[in-house]
């Protein structure tokens, strides 16, 4: 097949390809979970460390300047890729649970009482689903499910009905267990006729298609840093500037704040209304380090990648190991993205894992943090290998190999 | 490095692929426990007969499902406590959870383990020791000591009902 990327290139910029693992080279196919980071991404940290580390925002003095320019150089970078109306529409967070909270603390509580109904889906990861069980007991809000089809994607016929009344829509755009990309203009179209705003976990998305959040014509957009080649301890939230500033601070502290009197403080501009204490921002120029790398690469080419990618790994799959082995998710790549997940009929998604760690390929073996779905899908774990930009065709047949010594290992 | 064959000894596949007193008893009179392990959703069932005369284990039955080395620790203890005295069965325990290096009396702080050392001499531990592997991987151990902790628990409900 014809490559769209040149993936021993971009190997050969991950340091941490360098090291074996039990004596093998090590195969990383759990960046579902976290990324690998390119040494540009490591070399802007050390950079920002040495050249100019102090607080942002705070100083007056020029390295201070300097690093206040270097975060507001990546809030920018990240305005950009998601292709935001205005840089104050990103609000930094610790990671997307924290963004996905800043929506329930924040405009939820101000928004929602007893009775309105926040409708999310079966596929969500718990940080799109606890935040908003929260609100229930809180607050009596309803929580409403849009059910999952037996091809693994949202079911869709009720969908108006479980719209009516709703305040909110809060949907994953790619599921981080299935691999689904869901039609989030599709939802948000809907949404928006039955009166709701949309609320975007996008934590698998930005990392692996190009997103624009104009397109989506989303109201909420939740993303994270470590899923995509930065660093971890930094993600954030896009929302429309409207709505920022219409919410009340969620975090209080240093830098949200205008003025703080004895009866009481006027809240900073957004975004830094919403940026409690000190930021990571020498985290913030590994992002924007690993933006630029993304950028380079191209987020067309890094999807187109990682389609041809997974089509080879879901084939080779299906032509090893046939019925065997169930793979959750649909099979056509144009509805999804590189995170496969899949069990062997009478294996443990855990005993999988422990044989491929032999060998130095690494999965994630678990719930993946989607308890109602497991519950839908009607297993306790899964086995799930996720693709990214570094991963080849070697990678996919060395999972393979390694899972026919698990299924030869384990043969009942 | 431990490799594969350190946790997974011939004994453990066996009990794997043939549990040992799979199935269930009648509650009452038999005790049943639970236990869930909800990182993995490992799950053991127990189910024990304890005659009252002699407070020994007459019978026991499991189910449940997870990972190979929850469910054969779950056939091996069967195995184990069946036929036992309920306080042999409780030193097992304690014996089982001391190979995989848990200490509690050492958790309290009143104790190095050396009275641990000399209350389970001459426990005698058997194919159980085929486990101790587990112990060279951190993230299995709470796998192997399930199947312990629900015997431990039907045990501790069992008494706390007939006081």
């Amino acid at each position: 097949m014809t490559e769209v990327l040149d993936v021993s290139r971009v190997k050969a910029d991950f340091p941490i390809f360098e090291r074996k693992v039990n004596g093998k080279p090590l195969v990383y196919l759990d960046s579902a979970s976290s990324s690998q980071k390119p040494r540009s991404v490591l070399d802007a940290m050390e950079h920002h460390h040495r050249h100019h580390y102090a607080n942002v925002h705070r100083g007056i003095y020029t390295i201070a300047e300097e690093s206040t320019a270097a975060y507001e150089g990546a809030r920018a970078k990240v305005a950009k890729l998601l292709n935001a109306r205005a840089t104050s529409e990103i609000v930094f967070t610790k990671n997307i649970t924290e963004a996905m909270n800043l929506v329930a603390y924040s405009w939820a509580r101000k928004n929602l009482g007893p009775g309105d109904a926040v409708v999310i889906t079966e596929m969500e990861h718990h940080a799109n689903v606890v935040p908003w069980h929260i609100l229930v007991e809180e607050r009596g809000v309803e929580l409403r499910w849009i059910p999952i089809t037996d091809d693994f994607q949202l079911d869709l016929t009720d969908l108006d009905r479980l719209l009516d009344g709703a305040k909110l829509l809060s949907v994953t755009a790619m599921s981080n267990v299935l691999g689904t990309l869901n039609d989030i203009r599709l939802l948000s179209d809907a949404a928006h006729a039955a009166g709701a705003l949309v609320n975007v976990d996008a934590a698998q998305a930005v990392p692996h298609l190009p997103v624009d959040v104009q397109a989506w014509d989303a109201d909420f957009v939740g993303f994270t840093g470590h899923k995509m080649l930065g660093p971890t301890g930094l993600g954030g939230l896009w929302a429309r500037a409207e709505l920022l500033d219409a919410m009340p601070p969620f975090l209080g502290g240093g830098e949200m704040i205008t003025d703080v009197r004895f009866d009481g403080f006027e809240p900073n501009e957004v975004p830094w209304k919403f940026e409690a204490g000190t930021m990571p921002f020498v985290e913030a120029s590994g992002l924007a380090a690993a933006i630029d790398y993304l950028s380079a690469l191209g987020m067309d080419a890094v999807r187109a990648h990682e389609k041809q990618l997974t089509e080879y790994t879901l084939r080779a799959l299906e032509e090893r190991f046939e019925n065997r082995l169930h793979v959750h998710g649909p099979r056509d790549v144009d509805q999804r993205g590189g995170a496969i997940s899949f069990l062997f009929d009478r294996i443990h998604a855990h005993d999988v894992a422990q044989v491929l760690d032999e060998d130095g390929v690494c999965v994630r073996a678990s719930h993946h943090c989607a308890k109602p779905l497991m519950r839908v899908l009607g297993v306790p774990a899964t086995t799930r290998a996720s693709l990214y930009v570094y991963n080849d065709e070697s990678d996919a047949d060395a999972l393979v190999e390694s899972l026919a010594k698990a299924e030869k290992f384990f043969a009942i | 490095m431990p490799g594969l064959e350190d946790l997974y000894r011939e004994i453990i596949l066996d009990h794997y692929r043939s549990p040992r007193n799979r199935g269930d008893l009648p509650v009452p009179p038999a005790t049943k426990a639970e236990g869930f392990n909800p990182l993995c959703g490992d799950e053991v069932v127990l189910y024990l007969d304890i005659d009252p005369d002699t407070e020994t284990v007459r019978d026991v039955k499991i189910d449940g499902q997870g990972c190979s080395i929850s469910q054969a620790s779950t056939s091996m203890m069967s195995a184990a406590v069946k036929g036992k005295p309920v306080d042999e069965a409780r030193k097992l325990i304690r014996a089982f959870k001391a190979l995989m290096s848990i200490h509690e009396s050492k958790l309290e702080g009143e104790s190095d383990g050396s009275d641990l050392t000399a209350e389970l001499e001459g426990v005698r531990l058997g194919d159980l020791e085929a486990l101790q592997g587990v112990v060279k991987f951190p993230v299995r151990i709470k796998c192997a000591t399930l199947a312990w902790n629900t015997l431990q628990q039907g045990l501790d409900e069992r008494e706390s009902v007939d006081a």
